[in-house]
């Protein structure tokens, strides 16, 4: 692997960023709508691909990280009547408790074993939201009111129900995530983790305490994924089960393999493409799963480093 | 009802559950033994046996026995087709990774879901029992079909149970399992075998599906619930052991139909799943299964 020069590294990644907050001025309303939600979804798929593109395990539960920002920070506002500073720190906390414990039993198995145990403890968290509907509102859901979503500042409060407040702090939480995962990615610990990935005994035998590394990665990622779901909560103001469900487990998983595992910005090509795929086809027919479930066969069969990933091989080798 | 009755009453449930999740299991359980893969899409194989099994007996008609002994014929038939077609065109094209191989049958997954959903429709809809006699014990009457479905369910295990032990199938299956290139150098043509045990492995529980049918319906999202539980079988039993899966349906069948019968069903699925994950965590070989080699 030859190095590559930082500075047009970071400003691949800045253009990106700077992209993006253009297209705030220029998106036409519907479209200026749909952005944040792909952006937070991104992040999601940044914190999922963390764990999968980088450091080779792959699960089938990071639903229950999502849920768990989603709730933590959900059910502070709407029981406790936090603030959304305090709410959105409640549910990274969750977050990291939560991809803690998981992790450390979780990562006790490996391949197969691995994948259906988280697949196992997401489902445990979505029953439990479930039964304990008098809190959570079950399979209802929870709408959270509008005057509990102002993020006050002190000096300035912004109400994150208006459309371009909502689209600049969905931008700013991915280019936060999305500069931690390049500078996580470039760091020694990255390495490690691609190591990992590549060949576990082999990083065991020349001295890394691969445990750790592989606990640090799942509880990184499980609080970026918890970022997300806060952040989900508190822009859209729905906190409901199905984010809890095993179809948000698969389709993170969906979106790295179509932007590119183990790239920083396949994520959100990858959310992008499909939102917009599906997004597209539903106004044609209710038959979207379809669509995903062609996409996913395809995807595996077909293009298994996904759309970066291919770009990559022909064109900028080093593209991260 | 008194508590004994009661008791036995959620026994007889729990017999019945138990003895169409061990047909269901079986099936996973003989694709991860022989193949080595996880079949994210063996729920949408039961799902479509059901709906299979009341579009086979709608378009029979006549007594409901003829549409049923129809729907046992054709369904599976037609689910196995299915697999074996899904086998072949992706499957063997990925050469059978592990984790290529779940995302694809998660894909399989969705792809099913939503055909049956655009072509079967969002409804429930019954099977008519072949026949409707009931049983009637001192303390309250029971549906005779639902005691068939517990004898079918044998016969059909004992048979499979048979065909692996007792014939040149099974030994070759077995082969197989036990080492896949020294069963290719002893002209076992592994593909085929492989095929064949995916088929089979549909068929296994496109059966049950076709059994539990008239107890209860045919919807498109009932394949969920029996893949869970098939999991929580299999690995109870032991990934790959057919005996550890067998006393694993019994057990988890026979308490998941009492314990929901006296507590809150979420609840009992719930604490099941946690205790699963957690077997798999500490005894990763199962309860039964002996250490991977």
């Amino acid at each position: 692997m030859n190095e590559t020069p930082p500075a047009r590294l970071y400003g691949l990644h800045l253009a990106v960023v700077l992209a993006l907050f253009g297209l705030n001025f220029v998106l036409p309303d519907y479209h200026q709508g749909l952005f944040p939600r792909i952006m937070v979804l991104a992040t999601f798929a940044m914190g999922y691909n963390l764990l999968f593109g980088y450091c080779g395990l792959l699960s089938l539960g990071h639903a229950m990280f999502f849920a768990a920002g989603l709730y933590g920070a959900g059910l502070a506002v709407a029981h406790l009547g936090w603030a959304v500073p305090a709410a959105f720190a409640a549910g990274l906390a969750c977050g990291a408790l939560l991809s803690l414990a998981v992790g450390v039993l979780a990562l006790r198995t490996s391949g197969v074993a691995f994948m259906i145990v988280t697949m196992m403890f997401s489902q445990v968290l979505a029953l439990a939201i479930l039964y304990f509907a008098p809190w959570t509102g079950g399979d209802q859901g929870l709408v959270l009111p509008q005057q509990a979503r102002v993020l006050n500042l002190g000096f300035a409060a912004f109400d994150l129900t208006h459309p371009a407040v909502r689209y600049m702090a969905a931008l700013f939480l991915f280019a936060v995530v999305l500069l931690v995962t390049l500078a996580i990615v470039r760091s020694p610990w990255g390495r490690v983790l691609v190591a990992i990935r590549e060949n576990e005994e082999r990083t065991r035998m020349l001295g890394y305490d691969t445990f750790a590394s592989k606990l640090a990665a799942v509880v990184v990622s499980g609080v970026v994924c918890a970022a997300a779901g806060a952040a989900w909560a508190l822009l859209f103001g729905y906190v409901g089960a199905n984010f809890a469900s095993v179809q948000y487990s698969i389709l993170p998983l969906l979106w790295v393999l179509m932007g590119g595992a183990a790239t920083t910005l396949g994520p959100l090509v990858g959310t992008l493409a499909m939102y917009y795929v599906i997004d597209i086809a539903s106004s044609h027919t209710s038959a979207w799963l379809l669509i995903v479930g062609v996409a996913l066969v395809l995807l595996v069969l077909f293009f298994p480093k996904g759309i970066l990933g291919a770009l990559r091989r022909r064109w900028p080798g080093w593209l991260p | 009802m008194a508590f004994g009755p009661h008791l036995l009453l959620a026994v007889l449930e729990g017999l019945v559950s138990a003895a169409v999740l061990a047909l269901t299991a079986l099936g996973l359980s003989l694709v991860f033994g022989v193949m080595r893969i996880v079949n994210v899409a063996h729920g949408e194989f039961f799902m479509l046996g059901a709906v299979l099994a009341w579009a086979v007996s709608n378009a029979l008609g006549g007594h409901p026995a003829l549409g049923f002994a129809g729907a046992l014929l054709v369904a599976p038939l037609l689910v196995g087709a299915a697999a074996w077609l899904s086998e072949r065109l992706v499957l063997r094209r990925l050469n059978y990774e592990p984790e290529a191989t779940i995302v694809a049958t998660i894909g399989l997954l969705y792809i099913i879901q939503q055909l049956a959903l655009s072509f079967y429709g969002p409804e429930a809809r019954p099977v008519a029992p072949p026949f409707s006699y009931r049983i009637l014990l001192p303390w309250f009457g029971y549906s005779g079909y639902k005691l068939f479905v517990v004898a079918a369910s044998a016969a059909i295990l004992l048979g499979a149970w048979l065909v692996l032990t007792r014939t040149r199938i099974g030994l070759v299956m077995r082969a197989t399992q036990y080492d896949r290139e020294i069963a290719q150098a002893f002209a076992i043509p592994v593909d085929r075998v492989y095929a064949g045990v995916f088929a089979l492995g549909a068929v296994l529980a496109a059966l049950a599906a076709v059994l539990i049918v008239p107890i209860s319906q045919a919807h498109y999202l009932m394949g969920q619930d029996p893949l869970l539980m098939s999991f929580i079988v299999v690995i109870i039993g032991g990934l790959g052991s057919l005996r550890g899966t067998m006393v694993a349906a019994l057990l988890i069948g026979l308490s998941d139909g009492i314990v929901s019968m006296f507590f809150s069903p979420t609840l009992a699925r719930m604490i099941a799943t946690l205790l699963v994950a957690l077997v798999l965590v500490f005894r990763p070989q199962g309860l039964f299964g002996t250490a991977p080699r």
